[in-house]
């Protein structure tokens, strides 16, 4: 199983430098969504695969009941995918006012700072 | 404290320099200069006064120090001592400069920025006086760089021409690296040395010089003191720095800037001296650069110039006494760095009073300026004669004492002897040349109507000239508590010099007469070497001063070509040496330093998780390929999707929940943003998409070798169960995530919360931005470029 998150982590990562490496600035939002994709799996792996409970406490116990899932990379996840929304959200809206300025979607043609 | 209070007022008093020439000038009006030049004089009088106060204790064998915990960590102390070397020269630096300063006044009277001068001159000097009172090695270093960085302030005083700012950076680049070589050799001194307390590194001589790394610290050290002291082949900096006006090249060259690389040398002759390297390296240095200067001094014909290079001369022939390292070589060197202050500060002085009082530099166009300022060339006639080592002069006896050290010399005797009774007669001619010629003969119209200086341009001059009889004539007052003592610190024994007018009808005074005949003779059939020695000037392409704008001209053409290839200005090339170094790196990292995995405790295998495996690679693969932005845009919510199933089948409802939220808005905010921009094109040609296809599918591969390295890791027992345990009795929430999210990492949340907010507010700035009218429409980039 293991060998198997790591080959779809792996073909993420690729897809998603591929896409960033596109000169057309849309391919380079989508480039980095599959990048945080991969980087959350990442962890989510880091955090050992197997098949738990949910960690919840069920009503009249304290703790969750063995065995349940490490609890720590999901709430790190969790931060990830709600700021990398945030990031994606204002780097298109960032983008397409950049490209309505420049007329163009092509990066190369975005190289001057100050116009 | 007191050693450190004369170093730090310097500091101090040279910061209100300004305010000080500001206040005087609310009193005196439009002689504001010179009032503040007097007033300004007051506080290096004050230290030089002190310092003479310290004179008879000194020669008795006291030794003044003190020491202040400045990075005690590092060995680094704020600690001064004041023995014989120092006071002589911290005499020199304080005395010549109190002249300095009320000539400075007068130089400069109503120059607008007079007052940032005098705060240079005083920082400068401070920095100077740091050099030399330093006791620990680092403290010095720090002070001679503070001299670097001075001195370029004063060089590039008049900073608005071409000429003053190019002489300014070329003696901070060269003093500067040299400054960094001597910097590792003192550092290798300190380490070997187990000490970075002069004193005390001093005292382990054989420690030092038996340890295999002697040789590297010599070398380095030198370096340091050779392109400051302006030695062949680093000499070239000091004659451009004329740039400057005359009162800092007076204070720079004569006393103070130039000297610090002697000092170190006489300072640190005890540790590293007479080994056979440093006497060929110095003993060599110092007599090519008395020849090089006392010969290219006869090119010139500008009175600053033809100074600066014979100051370029006397500087050698300082380097080769202590270079020779006897006894009476090394009193004969200190005994010159005296004269040599003397004569040379006041000849300075006098080159920028004529030049101040005539508006004219150049000896072949000054005539018989006797008559309109007798005063001035009674003053230059005789500091001129201590120049040229006429009796009864301190110039003389130094001449003398050096003539006796190198007939004695244990290394190549003759041939140094006879290179300084050429060097010497050289520099009869450029003393003749300034002190003699301006003044004698016909009067000639100078631009300026001539006319005798003020006091305060002569007082400089005038005291300088006074003591080089003094000092020759009365040695037992000045000459002789100064220069012993001193010569006993730089020998590191006791030294029996002593400043002696006459030493009999010998071999040196013999070759002195010889030196000087020679020196006239030369200067009276002058019109006839001029031809010669103009002729030399064909091989300035070979000279260091050629090297180094060559150099100078391949470090910007190297920084504007490697600039130009790194910095495209283009993303993409930058993502791209992000993406390969970062393979490269990990990759290397992880094939070298890290067990291959066992995989001995793999979960095992559902055929479920296979094919969401697949639906997110191909999802992936799809929005890559997608001819159209819609196909690509759906694609990747699928990948999406598919990540959310593998949250769901491992236990993570929350993070399945939020990501098939996030999944949907990204899909609306993509449609809904991206319809406004063009459809896809193909932009790269095929070997840039296979390029970039080998970088992806590299960067693929490292990051599936780290994830399955990392697996091969035992899962250990992490902070998670600590949390799931306390989550319910001490967070009240069965769902552990939750708590840890609100409660146990919330100052994370609200950082999360605060990064949501600002970029909201962002989407929402950009989405109200009003397009304003554009003076200059954005062209692409390939108009830009001219």
């Amino acid at each position: 199983m293991q060998v198997l998150i790591a080959i779809i982590i792996g073909g993420i990562f690729a897809c998603a430098i591929y896409m960033i490496l596109r000169r057309s600035i849309v391919k380079l939002i989508m480039g980095l969504a599959l990048l945080g994709h991969a980087a959350n799996l990442l962890i989510f792996s880091a955090g050992g695969l197997f098949r738990a409970r949910p960690a919840l406490v069920a009503p009249g116990e304290t703790a969750p009941l063995a065995p349940a899932a490490d609890p720590l990379p999901q709430a790190l996840i969790l931060t990830a995918i709600v700021i990398s929304f945030g990031v994606i959200a204002f780097m298109m809206v960032l983008v397409s006012r950049a490209s309505e300025a420049v007329g163009n979607d092509d990066t190369d043609l975005f190289t001057a700072t100050d116009q | 404290m007191t050693l450190l209070a004369i170093v730090m007022s310097g500091f101090v008093i040279g910061v209100l320099a300004p305010w000080v020439v500001r206040a005087i000038g609310g009193v005196a009006g439009g002689r504001a200069g010179v009032g503040a030049g007097w007033a300004l004089a007051a506080l290096p009088a004050t230290i030089a006064c002190f310092l003479l106060s310290h004179v008879p204790g000194v020669a008795a064998g006291r030794v003044l120090s003190e020491s202040f915990p400045w990075i005690p960590g590092l060995g680094i102390d704020l600690s001064f001592t004041l023995d014989g070397l120092s006071l002589l020269f911290a005499l020199l630096i304080s005395g010549i400069g109190a002249l300095i300063m009320v000539y400075a006044g007068r130089y400069l009277a109503g120059h607008p920025h007079q007052g940032r001068l005098f705060c240079f001159l005083l920082l400068f000097m401070a920095s100077m006086l740091g050099v030399v009172l330093a006791a620990n090695v680092l403290t010095l270093f720090v002070f001679w760089e503070l001299t670097s960085i001075t001195s370029y302030l004063l060089i590039g005083f008049d900073h608005r021409r071409k000429e003053a700012r190019a002489a300014a950076l070329q003696a901070l680049l060269v003093t500067g690296l040299g400054g960094l070589a001597m910097l590792a050799g003192l550092l290798l001194m300190g380490h070997v040395a187990g000490t970075y307390s002069i004193p005390e590194i001093l005292a382990r001589r054989e420690a030092l010089q038996s340890h295999a790394l002697a040789p590297a610290i010599t070398v380095l050290v030198l370096l340091g003191c050779f392109t400051k002291s302006a030695q062949f082949p680093f000499h070239f900096w000091l004659p451009g720095a004329m740039e400057a006006p005359t009162p800092i090249s007076a204070y720079l060259h004569s006393s103070t800037m130039v000297k610090a690389g002697i000092y170190l040398m006489a300072r640190l002759t005890p540790a590293l001296g007479s080994t056979e390297l440093w006497q060929w390296l110095v003993t060599g240095a110092g007599g090519v650069t008395m020849l090089a200067g006392a010969l290219l001094a006869m090119r010139e014909s500008y009175l600053k110039r033809l100074l600066a290079y014979s100051t370029v001369s006397a500087l050698g022939i300082i380097t080769m006494g202590l270079g020779i390292g006897t006894e009476k070589a090394i009193g004969a060197a200190i005994a010159f760095i005296l004269a040599h202050a003397l004569y040379k500060g006041s000849l300075f002085m006098v080159a920028g009073a004529i030049d101040h009082e005539t508006g004219e530099k150049s000896v072949d166009r000054l005539s018989g300026l006797r008559r309109s300022m007798p005063l001035l060339s009674i003053i230059a006639l005789a500091s001129g004669a201590s120049m040229a080592g006429m009796a009864p002069l301190a110039g003389f006896v130094s001449k003398e004492m050096m003539l006796e050290a190198t007939l004695r010399s244990p290394l190549l005797g003759w041939l140094l002897t006879g290179s300084l009774v050429l060097g010497a007669a050289l520099l009869v001619v450029v003393a003749a040349l300034v002190a003699v010629r301006p003044f004698f003969g016909d009067e000639r119209p100078t631009p300026r109507h001539a006319h005798e200086p003020p006091v305060s341009l002569l007082l400089g001059p005038g005291v300088l000239a006074a003591l080089g009889f003094l000092v020759a004539l009365a040695p037992g007052v000045l000459a002789d508590p100064l220069i012993g003592p001193a010569a006993s610190a730089t020998l590191g024994a006791e030294s029996h010099t002593h400043f002696k007018i006459w030493h009999g009808l010998n071999l040196a005074l013999g070759l002195s007469v010889l030196g000087l005949l020679a020196g006239v003779g030369v200067y009276a059939t002058r019109s006839r070497w001029l031809g010669a020695a103009s002729a030399t000037r064909r091989l300035d392409g070979m000279t260091p001063t050629a090297c180094y704008h060559g150099l100078l001209r391949f470090v910007l053409v190297f920084a504007e070509s490697q600039t130009r290839a790194l910095q495209t200005g283009r993303l993409r090339d930058y993502l791209m040496v992000i993406f390969i170094s970062t393979t490269l790196l990990v990759g290397y990292t992880l094939f070298t330093r890290v067990d291959a995995p066992t995989f001995d405790n793999l979960a095992p295998f559902y055929w479920l998780d296979g094919a969401i495996a697949g639906l997110i690679l191909l999802s992936s693969l799809a929005a890559v390929t997608a001819k159209h932005r819609l196909l690509a845009i759906i694609a990747l919510g699928l990948a999406g999707l598919g990540v959310t199933m593998f949250y769901v089948i491992y236990a993570a409802p929350d993070l399945a929940l939020t990501q098939i939220a996030i999944e949907a808005l990204s899909v609306v905010l993509f449609v809904l943003v991206f319809r406004r921009l063009p459809d896809f094109r193909s932009l790269s040609t095929r070997a840039g998409k296979l390029r970039d296809a080998m970088v992806a599918l590299a960067g693929g591969a490292m990051m599936t070798g780290l994830v399955l390295m990392a697996t091969a890791f035992p899962h250990t027992e992490s902070v998670a169960s600590e949390l799931a345990a306390r989550a319910y009795p001490e967070g009240h929430g069965r769902n552990v995530v939750n708590v840890i999210l609100v409660d146990f990492r919330a100052l994370d949340t609200m950082g999360e919360i605060t990064v949501l907010a600002i970029a909201s507010m962002g989407v929402f700035a950009l989405l109200n931005l009003r397009e304003r009218p554009r003076t200059s429409p954005i062209r692409p980039h390939a108009e830009l470029r001219p």
